[in-house]
C-alpha cells in the first residue's frame, strides 16, 4: 500500500469547510495549534472508496494567498510546503461557494497555480439554485482539467462523487495558468473569461429567505427584543438548568471522596486524594455543564448565521474602545464563565482583537464571584434590606463593565497595531442548523477544556492542597492547622502589604487560597473561622466573621474593608482555569502571566484607593 | 449617471457602480480581492440599528463595513 495521502482543505471563511471536514473525517480528528501562532490546526483521517486511509488537514479560511492575517499566512505557508511542522499536501480540495463563484475562484485560481493536484468542490448548490444560479460543472471540469464536484455538504449531497474524485490513483493537476500574479483586476478578468458560458443566472428579483429573516432579526426594535430574549434565555438556562447536572457532579465527587475516606486510613495520602485530587478535579468538572450550554448556544448561533448579525448590531457599542462587534458574544459569555468566553474568541479573525478580548475577559463578573460577593455584601450591610444589597451587587457588575471597556481602550491604544485596520464583517445567508455539526463542535470544545485546563488545574490544585496542609502542626483543629501551614504563613507574610487595604492576615489566607478559584475564598473562610470542614453552615461563618474584632476592638469586617475586598474581587485574576485557557489560546505563557500581573496589580491599587478614600467619608 | 460620492452616502436600497477608493495598503487590497473593483454594482442594504456599520450587497456577498471606511470608498 502506498503512503497515506495528505489532502488539504482550502476555502474562504463561511464556505462550509468545517462541515465538509466533519463529513469526511467523522470523529477521527484532532485539534491543536500551529507552533508559534494563535491559529488552530485541524487534522483528521478518512477512508477513500478503496478503503485506503487518507489524512485531511483543514486549513484556516482565507480570501487570498496574498496573506493579510496570521490565519492566511499559515494557509499560504502550508500550501507552499514552508512550514516545518506540516508536510506539503499531496493534493488540495478547494471549496467554492456556488452562489458566489467569482470571488471564490479568486482564491481557487491562486491555489491551482501552485501546481498541486486539485479537486474543486462547488458547495451550497441549493442556495445558488435559490438565487437562480445554475452552473455547468462538466464544462468547468473540461476547462480546468480537474474534477469539479457540485455538493451540499450540510446535507451530504455529492459525497459519493467527491469520494470518487478522492479515490483516483493519479489525481490530475489543473491545466490553468493566469500569469497575472497579484494584479487583482487582471485575475478577475481571467476568472470572468473562465466562467464565461458556464453560469446561468435566472431573473430573481424576489426576496431571499435571508432578506425576510433579516427584516425581523436586525430590525431597529424587534432585533433588540429578540437578541435580549435569546440572551435572557441563555443565562436562565445557565443559571437554572445547569444547576441540576452541577449538583449531580458535586454529589458524585462527594460520594467518591466518601468512598476513599471509608476505604483508606486517615493520613496525608488520603487527604491528597480526597482534597487535592478529587476536590481539584471536581472543582473543574463542576463548571462543565455551564460551559457546554454556552458552547451549544454559541455554536448554534454561529451555525445558523445569527452570530454575524449579533456582531453587526453590537459593533457600534464595541468600536468606541477599539473592539469589533465580534467581541460581544465572547465577552458576554464570560459573565457566566471566562473559560468558554475566552475559547469563543476563536470566532474572531483579527488576532489583535482576539488578544484584547482575551485580556479583558477575566474582568467580567463570572458566576464564581457571586458566592464571594454575596458573603461580603451580607457582612457589609448586616441590617440593610434586599434593595440595598441588590444595588451594591448591581454596582459591582457596573464596575466590571466599566473595567472591560477601560482596559480594552487602554490595550487598543498601547498594543502594536497591525497593518489592517479595516473591519469587514461578512453576513452569510441563514441556514437551518446542522445539529450534527453543533454537537461535534461541542464535543471538541469540551474535550479541549477537560484535557488542557484539567491537567493544569489538577497540578495546581495539588500544589494548593500542599500549601494549605504543610508544614503540619500538632493541632487537631483545622483552623490552627491552616494558620500553621505555608498558606497561613503566606497570609501573615503579606499582612503588611495588605494592611493598607484594610485586611488582616486571615483575609490574606483567603486571598492566597482564592488564587486557585475565587469561590475558594468562601470555603477557606469557613475553615479559618469555624475550624471545621468546608461544608460548615454559611450563616454561622458569617456570624463569626461579623463578630471578628481588630486590635482596637472595632469590627474587622467594617464597610470600608468589605468594599475594598469587593473591589479587589472585581478585578483580581484569581482563577487557575482561566490562566490555563489563556495559555492554551494564546499559545504562550507571556499573556497569562501579563494578565495575572496587570489585573492583580490593578486590583490592589483599586482596593487601596477604595479603602483609603472611603476613610474620608466612613469610619 | 450618478455623481461621484462615498458609498456611505447611498440611500438604503440604492445601487451604484463602484469607483475608486482611498483605502490604501492591505485594507484596500483586501476589499479588491473580495470583488470590490471599479465598475462593480454595490447596493446599500441597510444600516445597523445603531447607525453603523452599513450592510452592502456587492460582488455576490453581504458585507458590513463601518461608516468610517465606507466614507473612503466612492462610486463612479
Amino acid at each position: 500500500m502506498a503512503d497515506t495521502r495528505l489532502f488539504a482543505l482550502v476555502g474562504n471563511p463561511n464556505t462550509g469547510k468545517t462541515t465538509l471536514f466533519n463529513a469526511l473525517t467523522g470523529l477521527r480528528q484532532k485539534v491543536a495549534n500551529y507552533p508559534g501562532v494563535t491559529v488552530e490546526k485541524k487534522e483528521g483521517t478518512g477512508r477513500d472508496r478503496h478503503g485506503n486511509e487518507f489524512r485531511l488537514i483543514d486549513l484556516p479560511g482565507a480570501y487570498s494567498l496574498d496573506a493579510k492575517s496570521p490565519d492566511e499566512e499559515v494557509t499560504c505557508a502550508v500550501l507552499h510546503g514552508e512550514r516545518a511542522d506540516t508536510p506539503r499536501p499531496d493534493a488540495v480540495i478547494c471549496l467554492i461557494d456556488a452562489s458566489n463563484l467569482e470571488r471564490h475562484f479568486y482564491l481557487a485560481t491562486q491555489v491551482m497555480e501552485l501546481g498541486l493536484p486539485t479537486i474543486i468542490v462547488l458547495n451550497k448548490t441549493d442556495e445558488a439554485a435559490e438565487r437562480g444560479i445554475t452552473i455547468a460543472a462538466k464544462k468547468l471540469e473540461e476547462r480546468l482539467g480537474v474534477p469539479v464536484v457540485p455538493m451540499q455538504a450540510n446535507a451530504r449531497v455529492g459525497m459519493e462523487q467527491l469520494q470518487v474524485a478522492l479515490s483516483r490513483e493519479e489525481p490530475p493537476k489543473p491545466k490553468w495558468e493566469s500569469m497575472v500574479g497579484n494584479d487583482v483586476a487582471a485575475r478577475y478578468e481571467k476568472i470572468n473569461a473562465l466562467l464565461e458560458g458556464t453560469v446561468a443566472r435566472g431573473d430573481v428579483e424576489r426576496l431571499t429567505p435571508t432578506d425576510r429573516w433579516d427584516r425581523v432579526l436586525v430590525h431597529p426594535v424587534w432585533g433588540w427584543v429578540i437578541l435580549l430574549g435569546i440572551l435572557a434565555g441563555l443565562f436562565m438556562t445557565i443559571f437554572s438548568v445547569a444547576t441540576y447536572p452541577m449538583d449531580w457532579i458535586n454529589a458524585g465527587f462527594g460520594w467518591l471522596g466518601e468512598q476513599v475516606k471509608a476505604s483508606m486510613a486517615a493520613g496525608d495520602l488520603r487527604s491528597l486524594i480526597t482534597e487535592g485530587i478529587i476536590g481539584g478535579v471536581g472543582g473543574v468538572l463542576i463548571f462543565l455543564p455551564q460551559i457546554l450550554i454556552l458552547f451549544f448556544f454559541i455554536g448554534l448561533m454561529e451555525n445558523t448565521g445569527y452570530l454575524a448579525r449579533v456582531s453587526f448590531m453590537m459593533d457600534r457599542l464595541m468600536s468606541g474602545v477599539g473592539l469589533s462587534g465580534k467581541a460581544f458574544v465572547p465577552l458576554l459569555s464570560s459573565y457566566a464563565c471566562a473559560i468558554p468566553g475566552i475559547m469563543a474568541t476563536r470566532t474572531m479573525e483579527s488576532a489583535r482583537d482576539r488578544l484584547i478580548t482575551i485580556l479583558v475577559a477575566p474582568i467580567t463578573s463570572c458566576s464564581a464571584r457571586l458566592p464571594v460577593y454575596l458573603m461580603l455584601i451580607a457582612l457589609m450591610l448586616p441590617i440593610g434590606n434586599a434593595t440595598q444589597k441588590a444595588l451594591v451587587l448591581l454596582g459591582l457588575y457596573g464596575l466590571s463593565i466599566l473595567g472591560v471597556y477601560a482596559f480594552a481602550w487602554v490595550f487598543n491604544r498601547t498594543l502594536e497595531k497591525t497593518g489592517e485596520t479595516l473591519m469587514v464583517l461578512e453576513l452569510p445567508s441563514y441556514q437551518s442548523p446542522s445539529w450534527r455539526e453543533v454537537l461535534m463542535q461541542l464535543l471538541e470544545r469540551g474535550k479541549i477544556f477537560l484535557r488542557r485546563a484539567g491537567t493544569v488545574i489538577l497540578g495546581l490544585s495539588i500544589l494548593l492542597w500542599a500549601l494549605t496542609t504543610y508544614p503540619k502542626s500538632d493541632s487537631e483543629n483545622a483552623s490552627e492547622q491552616l494558620a500553621h501551614s505555608a498558606a497561613g504563613r503566606m497570609g501573615k507574610a503579606i499582612e503588611p502589604v495588605i494592611a493598607p487595604l484594610g485586611y488582616d492576615w486571615k483575609m490574606g489566607v483567603g486571598l492566597v487560597a482564592s488564587f486557585a478559584a475565587r469561590e475558594v475564598f468562601v470555603s477557606t473562610m469557613s475553615i479559618i473561622y469555624l475550624g471545621e470542614d468546608a461544608t460548615g453552615e454559611g450563616n454561622t461563618v458569617r456570624e463569626k466573621m461579623a463578630k471578628e474584632k481588630r486590635a482596637d476592638g472595632t469590627p474587622a469586617y467594617n464597610v470600608r474593608t468589605c468594599l475594598s475586598l469587593l473591589v479587589f474581587y472585581v478585578f483580581a485574576m484569581q482563577c487557575l482555569s482561566t490562566v490555563a485557557v489563556t495559555r492554551r489560546e494564546t499559545n504562550s505563557w507571556r499573556w497569562p502571566i501579563f494578565q495575572v500581573v496587570y489585573l492583580t496589580g490593578f486590583a490592589y491599587i483599586a482596593a487601596l484607593a477604595t479603602y483609603q478614600i472611603s476613610g474620608f467619608f466612613l469610619t | 449617471m450618478n455623481d461621484k460620492k462615498a458609498i456611505g452616502q447611498l440611500g438604503v436600497g440604492e445601487t451604484a457602480d463602484l469607483g475608486e477608493m482611498s483605502l490604501n495598503g492591505s485594507a484596500g487590497e483586501r476589499l479588491r480581492e473580495m470583488g470590490l473593483l471599479p465598475g462593480a454594482p454595490i447596493r446599500l442594504v441597510r444600516r445597523a440599528p445603531l447607525g453603523c456599520p452599513l450592510e452592502f450587497e456587492v460582488a455576490g456577498a453581504r458585507l458590513a463595513i463601518r461608516g468610517r471606511d465606507a466614507a473612503r470608498i466612492f462610486t463612479q
